[in-house]
C-alpha cells in the first residue's frame, strides 16, 4: 500500500485502518509479532493481518471482530495524529477543485500543521507534480517528513521549516497553486505570488476570522490578483432512521383510518394504540457551523 | 519538459476554451472566422489564437478580440463624495444624457470606459453620493458598457460552475461543491480503476479524467444507445487519455454479473441505428454533440444563431449529398466502415467487460437521473473491497432506500448521507457579509467503503449491535417522547 496507490493485501510496514464501528476507528503500522489491544481484543499482526486482503474481517480474541480498512488521506484525516487544528475533507475537497489540482500540479502549503490537507494534495497531484510545504515549527515540520516516509509518499513532497511570511516557500515561479493556512496570511501573499507560475496559478487561504479574510482580500488586490472570492462550506451528516408516529385518536374505527390513506407506510397496531413508521434523514441536534472562510483569486498574466 | 508546458498555456486554434465575463461562462471550440454569440455580442475569436490563456481581451466593432492590459485607474482628481442620501432624490432627471445620447455614442464606436466616464459627468447626483454609492455606480455601468471577456483554459472547476449556473437541469443539479465532495470521498487519483455511472453530461466523469490525469482505468456505465460526452468533450482531453476511457452498456450489466454475457447478442441490434450520432463514434460526431449541447442555448439567445445552425447543418448535409451521388460506390464503403465501427465497438464494450469481471474496481461513482438504489447494489458487485463509493441524487429520500438496502445486504461500511451548504462572501472594507442570493441546495451524497461480503450474514456481537441503525433505546424514546 501507499498513500497514492491501492495495494490488495496487507504488508508489513503499512499503515492501516482498524474499523470498529462509525466514529471509531484507528491506525495501526503493521509489523511481524506485534499485537494491537481493540475493545474486542486483541488483533495479532504477523496471523491477524499481514497477508490478509484490505476489507477483511478479522476476528479479535475475545470473539467479536473488526475491519481492516485501506488508508486514504481521508480515513488518515478522521484518525490522525493532531498536533494542530486540521483541516477536514469538507474544506480538503472545495479547495482542491477551487485550486484546479490534479496529477502533475505543483503546490505551495504553509503551515503544514498536522500533515491532513498535505496527505490529500499529495493524494491529487501523483505521480507526477510535488509539494512543497513550510512548516515554521520544527517539530512538526520533522515530524509530518516522517509520517510521508511512513506512508511512502515521501518522493513527493519537501517539508521545508522556515517561517513563510519572512522567507516565502522557498522556491520561485513553479506553483501552479498555492495554500495558505497561517494566522497572517496577509503577510505571505507576496511570497506566495513569487512562488506561483509566470504565466500566473490558483491560490486560496484559509482563515476562521472575517478580519483576517479582509486584511487577506486588501493584499490580494494589492498584489493584482483577480476573481477573489470568499466561500464557506458547511457539512451537514443525516441519521438514517425509522420513525414512528403515533396516530392521534379521533374516535375513527381501524378499518375506516386505513382507507383514509393512512394505510401506506407501515402501521405497527396493537388495540388502543396505532403508530405510523416512516424512513426520516434526521439532522444531529448539533452540527459544525463554522471552520474557516475560504479565500480564492487567480494569478493573472499582467 | 518545461517548454511542452508553457506551449500548452497558448490558445491555439481547435482548443475547447471557456470564454468568462463577470461570473458568466461559456465553453466553446476555437475555430478561425467562426461567429460566436456570447452574452449579447457576435464575436469572432481569432485574435485570441496564441496568447496567453487567462488573457483579456476587449470586444471591438465587428466583434474582434483585442488584448486588453491592465487600466491604469486614473482617479487622480480630488474625489468629491457626499456623507449620506438625505438630500438626493429620485425624480429620474439626475442623467442629463438621453438614450438617443448614448445610442450616439455607442454607434460612434466610442469605447465603453470613456461612455462610462460621461455618464458620470452628466450625473447631477454623482457628487452628492456616497463614496460607496460612487464606486457601485461605477461598476454597474462598466459591467454595462465595457465588453471584456478572459479567455480560460477548461477545468472541472469552470465547467462545474458554468453548467450549474447555465444548464444545472442537464447535470441533475449537482453543485460544483457538491462534485468536490464526491471526487474527494471516491478517493479519485492517478492509476486507479474507477466505475462512473452518470447522466450529468459527462461531467462527472470528465472531473474523473483530470483527477486521474491518464493514468488508471475509467470505465464508464452508459444507458440507452451510447455514452454523452458533451461536457467531457469541453474539457479538452489529451487524444492519450481517451485510452483510459472505456465503456459499457448498463443494459448488459445483468448478464454480465449472471455470466450470461456476450457482447454479440444486441450490439448489431436496434441500439445503434436508433441514436447513431450518441454514440461515440470517432472525433467528428463528438464535436458535433458538443455543438449540439450548446446549439440549444445558442437558439435561446437568438434567432440569428439559429440561422447559423441551420447553414452548419446544410453543409453537413451537403457533403452528404455528394455522397449520395456517387451513390454506388459509396454506399459499400459506408457499409463496411459502419460494420467496421461496430467491430470496435463491439471491441471496446469486451474490453470493458472483462476489466469488470475481474471485480476489482477502486472507486464507483453514481450521479443519475435514474433511481440509484439498483444502479448501487448491481454495480458495487465490481469494486473490490475497501474501496469508496458514492452516490448522488438530488433528492435524499432515494438515498435512505440505498442506506436501507446496504444495511441490509452487508459489504459496506461507514456509510454516511450528507449534504453541503455554500456560502458565498462579499468581502469589501467596511462592507463585508453574506452575499444575499446562496443555493438553495446541490443535491445530497451518501458514500461509505466496500468490505468483504459474508457468504451468511451473522447477526452476532461486536459490530452489529452497535451499528445497528435504530438502537431499541432510541427507539424507546421517540414513543416515549411521542406518548
Amino acid at each position: 500500500m501507499s498513500f497514492v496507490e491501492y495495494g490488495e493485501f496487507m504488508k508489513e510496514g503499512d499503515t492501516a485502518i482498524v474499523f470498529l464501528g462509525h466514529d471509531s476507528m484507528f491506525p495501526v503500522k503493521l509489523q511481524h509479532g506485534a499485537q494491537t489491544q481493540t475493545k474486542y481484543g486483541v488483533i495479532r499482526h504477523s496471523t491477524d493481518l499481514i497477508g490478509k486482503r484490505y476489507g477483511s474481517k478479522v476476528t479479535c480474541s475475545k470473539g467479536g471482530w473488526v475491519y481492516i480498512l485501506h488508508p486514504t488521506p481521508e480515513l488518515w484525516t478522521m484518525n490522525l495524529p493532531h498536533r494542530t487544528q486540521i483541516l477536514y475533507s469538507t474544506d480538503i475537497s472545495l479547495i482542491t477543485m477551487m485550486l484546479e489540482l490534479k496529477p502533475g500540479s505543483i503546490v505551495c502549503e504553509s503551515g503544514t500543521g498536522s500533515g491532513s490537507l498535505s496527505h490529500a494534495i499529495i493524494r491529487t497531484i501523483a505521480p507526477t507534480g510535488h509539494l512543497y510545504t513550510v512548516e515554521f515549527h520544527q517539530q512538526r515540520a520533522e515530524k509530518a517528513m516522517e509520517e510521508f516516509k511512513e506512508h511512502k509518499v515521501d518522493h513527493l513532497v519537501s517539508v521545508k521549516s522556515q517561517d513563510v511570511c519572512k522567507s516565502g516557500f522557498g522556491v520561485v515561479n513553479i506553483a501552479d497553486a498555492v495554500f495558505l493556512d497561517i494566522p497572517s496570511p496577509w503577510e505571505a501573499i507576496g511570497y506566495a505570488k513569487s512562488a506561483l507560475k509566470m504565466q500566473g496559478g490558483r491560490i486560496c487561504s484559509f482563515s476562521p476570522c472575517i478580519e483576517q479574510v479582509q486584511r487577506t482580500c486588501q493584499a490580494l488586490e494589492a498584489h493584482g490578483f483577480t476573481d477573489v472570492d470568499t466561500l464557506e462550506i458547511l457539512l451537514r451528516v443525516y441519521d438514517v432512521r425509522t420513525i414512528s408516529l403515533q396516530t392521534a385518536d379521533l374516535g375513527i374505527a381501524a378499518e375506516d383510518e386505513s382507507s383514509a390513506g393512512l394505510g401506506q407506510s407501515a402501521v405497527c397496531s396493537n388495540p388502543t394504540q396505532r403508530t405510523l413508521q416512516f424512513k426520516s434523514a434526521v439532522t444531529p441536534r448539533e452540527m459544525v457551523g463554522h471552520t474557516g472562510y475560504l479565500t480564492f483569486a487567480t494569478k493573472s498574466l499582467f | 519538459m518545461e517548454s511542452s508546458q508553457s506551449a500548452r498555456d497558448v490558445i491555439r486554434e481547435g482548443d475547447f476554451v471557456v470564454l468568462k465575463r463577470e461570473n458568466v461562462f461559456k465553453a466553446v471550440q476555437l475555430q478561425r472566422r467562426k461567429k460566436i454569440i456570447f452574452e449579447k455580442q457576435w464575436i469572432y475569436l481569432d485574435n485570441s489564437i496564441q496568447q496567453f490563456y487567462g488573457s483579456t481581451f476587449e470586444i471591438t466593432g465587428g466583434g474582434n478580440l483585442q488584448p486588453k492590459r491592465k487600466l491604469e485607474e486614473s482617479n487622480a482628481e480630488t474625489k468629491e463624495a457626499g456623507a449620506d442620501n438625505r438630500n438626493i432624490v429620485d425624480d429620474g432627471k439626475s442623467q442629463k444624457l438621453t438614450r438617443d445620447d448614448i445610442e450616439a455614442l455607442k454607434e460612434k464606436g466610442i469605447k465603453g470606459q470613456e461612455i462610462v466616464q460621461q455618464l458620470i459627468e452628466n450625473s447631477t447626483t454623482f457628487r452628492d453620493k456616497t463614496e460607496f454609492a460612487q464606486e457601485k455606480y461605477i461598476k454597474k455601468k462598466k459591467k454595462k458598457y465595457e465588453a471584456v471577456l478572459t479567455i480560460l483554459k477548461p477545468c472541472a472547476r469552470i465547467l462545474a460552475m458554468m453548467y450549474y449556473g447555465r444548464e444545472p437541469g442537464k447535470i441533475c443539479q449537482l453543485r460544483y461543491d457538491t462534485l468536490a465532495q464526491m471526487l474527494t470521498l471516491a478517493n479519485i487519483h492517478a492509476g486507479s480503476k474507477v466505475i462512473v455511472m452518470e447522466t450529468c453530461a459527462g461531467l462527472v466523469l470528465g472531473a474523473v479524467m483530470e483527477r486521474m490525469g491518464g493514468y488508471g482505468v475509467v470505465i464508464q456505465m452508459y444507458p440507452g444507445g451510447g455514452p454523452v460526452r458533451a461536457a467531457t468533450d469541453c474539457f479538452g482531453f489529451p487524444e492519450s487519455f481517451s485510452d483510459t476511457l472505456h465503456e459499457f452498456p448498463l443494459s448488459k450489466v445483468n448478464s454480465l454479473l449472471s455470466r450470461k454475457y456476450s457482447p454479440e447478442i444486441s450490439s448489431v441490434g436496434p441500439n445503434d441505428k436508433l441514436s447513431p450520432e450518441e454514440t461515440s463514434n470517432g472525433c467528428l460526431s463528438r464535436q458535433q454533440m458538443a455543438e449540439k449541447e450548446f446549439g440549444s442555448e445558442m437558439v435561446l439567445e437568438t434567432n440569428e444563431s439559429e440561422a447559423q445552425e441551420v447553414t452548419e447543418v446544410s453543409t453537413g448535409e451537403l457533403e452528404n449529398q455528394d455522397s449520395q451521388d456517387q451513390r454506388n460506390a459509396k454506399d459499400k464503403k459506408d457499409n463496411e466502415e459502419r460494420k467496421k465501427k461496430q467491430d470496435e465497438k463491439r471491441k471496446k464494450e469486451m474490453q470493458a467487460a472483462a476489466l469488470l469481471r475481474e471485480k476489482n474496481a477502486d472507486g464507483l461513482i453514481i450521479a443519475s437521473r435514474f433511481h440509484p438504489a439498483s444502479l448501487l447494489l448491481a454495480l458495487l458487485e465490481f469494486v473490490a473491497p475497501s474501496r469508496p463509493f458514492v452516490i448522488y441524487c438530488q433528492y435524499k429520500e432515494p438515498l435512505l432506500d440505498c442506506y436501507t438496502k446496504l444495511r441490509e445486504m452487508g459489504g459496506a461500511v461507514n456509510l454516511r448521507l450528507s449534504e453541503t451548504w455554500l456560502r458565498n462572501y462579499q468581502v469589501l472594507p467596511d462592507r463585508s457579509h453574506p452575499k444575499l442570493l446562496m443555493s438553495g441546495g446541490g443535491g445530497y451524497l451518501l458514500c461509505g467503503i466496500t468490505v468483504t461480503k459474508e457468504n451468511a450474514r451473522l447477526d452476532t456481537s461486536g459490530l452489529d449491535v452497535q451499528k445497528t441503525e435504530e438502537p431499541a433505546r432510541k427507539k424507546q424514546k421517540v414513543e416515549e417522547f411521542q406518548s
